[in-house]
């Protein structure tokens, strides 16, 4: 079966979305959504609503923000992250959101044509907090492969 | 330094070999059998036997590929094709290790949230770099980034931080280019600007003369 990766990061911002020290931000996000949508290797992206500034919506706390996307592979993910125009617009990261002392990006392998649920997500980032980089959930640093073992619930289990 | 790397650095001894290695290495695409002979002037035989070689000593790669349009029967079999393989070979004598503590600092760095500091000290650092007057390309071409021009835009085919880049995108590009920014400084060079400008498997900054 071919596998998916899928990606969730997560960023508290220094002050509300509508805030003038936030309008670079949100100046950047529809060119930067169309740059991801458009990228080679890219499959789903979490939206926010139709609007092109709209972000994704959560009870998850004020000010954070998600991003929640799908791709093909650990590299087409990497070169869209940092091989492209998105690198500019995380550089300025600390203009806008919170220096954060845990976790806030993992990804995870899922089967081709799964669309995963935002829960889904959060529940990764918190086995990634608990636990540290898995099979299960990990981060571009402690990659994982895609193995049946990696994403089998049984397997996962027999790894704890 | 492992016995490897100095064997692989090794095969490069052979001025012919080496012609042939650089010319790969400087297309950024896959090179055939002939045109890898013809740009370096030697025997489409000598060029497949290097070819080989280096491909044994793990610097370069190879695959097949059609390198015409035509498919389907009667379009030939695909050709045997060599680019750059993705490693990287370091060899020092007596055996020296600056990849540990690079890794072991930059984590410290983000640790501390320390970027800020780190892209101050690399932009001082890339003044040293160059002389006054020295020529850009050249001093690029010294520090590994194998530079090459496109419209107008002098771009890096290779990144020399890879490894440390992989782990620390964020940090190091940083600094990358706060290094380069500085290298123009160190040059006396007012009217080149440095700037992010990332694509895939390339370094993450490029030169102009225009406005950013």
């Amino acid at each position: 079966m071919t596998m998916h990766l899928a990606q969730l990061n997560v960023a508290h911002m220094r002050v509300p979305k509508d805030s003038p020290e936030l309008a670079d931000f949100v100046a950047a996000l529809d060119p930067v959504n169309q740059l991801s949508d458009a990228a080679p290797g890219f499959v789903w992206r979490l939206k926010g609503g139709d609007g092109p500034q709209d972000t994704v919506e959560h009870d998850y706390g004020d000010h954070m923000l998600i991003n929640f996307s799908v791709w093909e592979s650990r590299d087409t993910l990497w070169d869209f992250v940092y091989r492209s125009a998105h690198l500019g617009v995380l550089q300025r990261r600390r203009e806008w959101f919170l220096r954060m002392a845990e976790p806030y990006t993992v990804m995870w392998w899922i089967p081709e044509g799964h669309t995963p649920t935002l829960g889904e997500g959060m529940d990764r980032l918190e086995l990634l907090k608990a636990h540290g980089p898995t099979p299960r959930a990990f981060t571009f640093k402690d990659f994982y492969d895609s193995s049946e073992a990696a994403w089998r619930p049984a397997a996962a289990e027999v790894r704890k | 330094m492992s016995g490897d790397d100095l064997g692989a650095v090794a095969s490069l001894q052979d001025p012919v070999r080496r012609v042939v290695y650089d010319y790969v290495a400087s297309r950024g695409r896959e090179v055939g059998r002939n045109e890898a002979a013809e740009a370096v002037g030697v025997q489409r035989t000598l060029a497949a036997f290097h070819l080989d070689k280096l491909v044994e000593a793990g610097l370069l790669e190879s695959g097949f590929k059609r390198l015409t349009d035509r498919s389907g029967p009667g379009s030939g079999r695909p050709a045997k094709v060599y680019r750059r393989a993705p490693g990287e070979w370091q060899v020092s004598v007596p055996a020296r290790d600056y990849r540990t503590p690079a890794r072991v600092l930059a984590e410290v760095v983000e640790l501390l949230g320390a970027d800020e500091q780190a892209e101050h000290a690399a932009r001082r650092a890339g003044t040293r770099l160059a002389a006054p007057g020295e020529d850009l390309g050249e001093v690029l071409r010294r520090r590994g980034y194998e530079p090459y021009e496109e419209d107008g835009r002098l771009r890096l085919r290779n990144c020399p931080f890879r490894l440390l880049a992989e782990e620390h995108p964020l940090m190091v590009c940083s600094m990358n280019l706060a290094l380069c920014q500085g290298l123009l400084a160190g040059l006396g060079d007012g009217v080149t600007t440095a700037r992010l400008d990332p694509r895939p498997g390339e370094c993450c900054v490029s030169f102009s003369a225009e406005n950013p």
